[in-house]
């Protein structure tokens, strides 16, 4: 009860908060950002930040594309293989891939993400080495397979064989972890657009990964997030491409179901 | 027996040394019991000893022990960046008492299960915690003394 100044402070600047986004969310550039109540982490970036990612010749993480688009062309591995021989003009047939990942596959029987899938063609259809988590070639084919489906809706499969994963991603969203005890829910659903010291939470969308970090200085993937945050609370973090991370990856592309795909994103 | 009592003496101190090692490492996962008075408050200082609201005001800045800041206002003009998560502090010490001040600082989930606030003086029940934090708490039982008695001056204006 003796909280309640502070409550009605507080009361009033969730009230200025919510206006404010009212204010930015009838603005007709940031209006695609928006989708119900669902916005993503460019709402939260600064001007400056935002005005690196609108323009793909200020945007650092086109370095990595570019480097993706040779390699695409690039035979590699015993078949003498390059992508494009199977899939000929990314433009085309990439198109809307990188929107529905992860996505159920039958001979795993397991969800995979789009790294995943990548090196599962690399390995089985091109008889090449599969890249690393986080390497030049992975980040850099990732996010120019997925920004292919720039603008296109968030739209992943949960039901069916899925289920049971999607369970499991949820699970560990709203699971308390590590010696400061949060879940990923503490953060970015209770309090997304809330301070932490010089850090604005934001809601935790995943649809400009694979994006470029400022903090980075580098293209990074969303497990890298995941990993980062994990560590933030003092857990300990769970591999690249661990099955945990594959259906968290499943869990929160479903939270944001219908956000534009925004790959590459620049963030803080 | 003269002779002897050098060696007596120092297995003494050996003994002394390795009991003091001991009890070093067992600090680390036994902390002082304490009492939760009503549901609302710990009345009692952890360590019998008042804490320094000097040290408990670094504390609260230091990124790596208290870290107050990062989810609370407080009266401390030369940190730029204060978070809003948590209710602001400023006037904390005037609207509670010492040992409410202090079970919150202790384990606020006594109060309320789903706060976001860590518990900085419990080391057990979490899940997957790093190594090196395992059997650990965020703020020993005289850091969180200080960081009592630094709340405590805070009255507003």
């Amino acid at each position: 009860m003796r909280w309640r100044p502070i409550a009605v402070v507080l009361g009033f600047g969730l009230f200025i908060g919510a206006y404010g986004a009212v204010l930015a969310q009838g603005d007709g550039k940031m209006a695609k950002y928006f989708v119900g109540d669902l916005r993503t982490g460019y709402t939260f970036a600064t001007p400056e930040t935002q005005a690196i990612q609108d323009d793909d010749f200020a945007n650092p993480a086109f370095l990595w594309v570019d480097y993706a688009v040779e390699l695409w062309e690039d035979p590699s591995g015993d078949a003498g293989k390059a992508c494009s021989d199977c899939h000929g003009a990314a433009e085309d047939t990439m198109k809307g891939v990188g929107a529905r990942y992860p996505v159920y596959n039958a001979e795993l029987g397991k969800p995979i993400n789009l790294e995943q899938r990548i090196n599962k063609c690399r390995v089985d259809n091109m008889q090449a080495k599969a890249w690393k988590y986080e390497s030049r070639e992975l980040l850099g084919m990732t996010a120019y397979v997925k920004s292919q489906s720039r603008g296109m809706p968030v739209q992943v499969q949960i039901d069916g064989p899925m289920a049971p994963f999607y369970e499991k991603g949820k699970a560990f969203y709203f699971q308390r972890r590590g010696q400061l005890d949060m879940a990923c829910a503490n953060c970015h659903e209770g309090n997304a657009g809330n301070m932490i010291r010089a850090n604005l939470l934001s809601q935790g969308q995943s649809n400009g990964f694979p994006l470029y970090r400022l903090k980075w200085q580098k293209l990074g993937s969303l497990h890298r997030r995941f990993r980062g945050c994990n560590k933030q609370v003092r857990a300990a973090p769970y591999g690249y491409g661990s099955d945990e991370y594959v259906n968290l990856e499943l869990f929160v592309a479903n939270r944001g179901m219908g956000l534009p795909v925004e790959t590459p994103g620049v963030r803080m | 027996m003269r002779h002897l009592r050098p060696l007596s003496v120092t297995l003494t101190a050996l003994a002394m040394s390795l009991g003091l090692l001991l009890g070093a490492g067992a600090q680390a996962e036994e902390l002082v019991k304490y009492q939760i008075v009503g549901g609302e408050s710990i009345d009692k200082s952890l360590t019998g000893q008042p804490g320094d609201p000097v040290n408990g005001r670094k504390l609260a800045i230091n990124r790596k022990l208290g870290n107050c800041l990062a989810c609370h206002v407080l009266p401390i003009p030369e940190q730029a960046f204060h978070g809003n998560v948590g209710p602001d502090l400023s006037e904390a010490g005037g609207n509670l008492s010492e040992g409410e001040i202090r079970l919150r600082v202790v384990d606020s989930k006594v109060l309320n299960p789903d706060t976001i606030m860590p518990a900085f003086y419990r080391n057990d029940g979490f899940e997957r915690v790093m190594k090196k934090f395992q059997g650990k708490t965020m703020l020993s039982a005289q850091q969180v003394e200080d960081v009592v008695a630094y709340i405590m001056t805070l009255k507003g204006n």
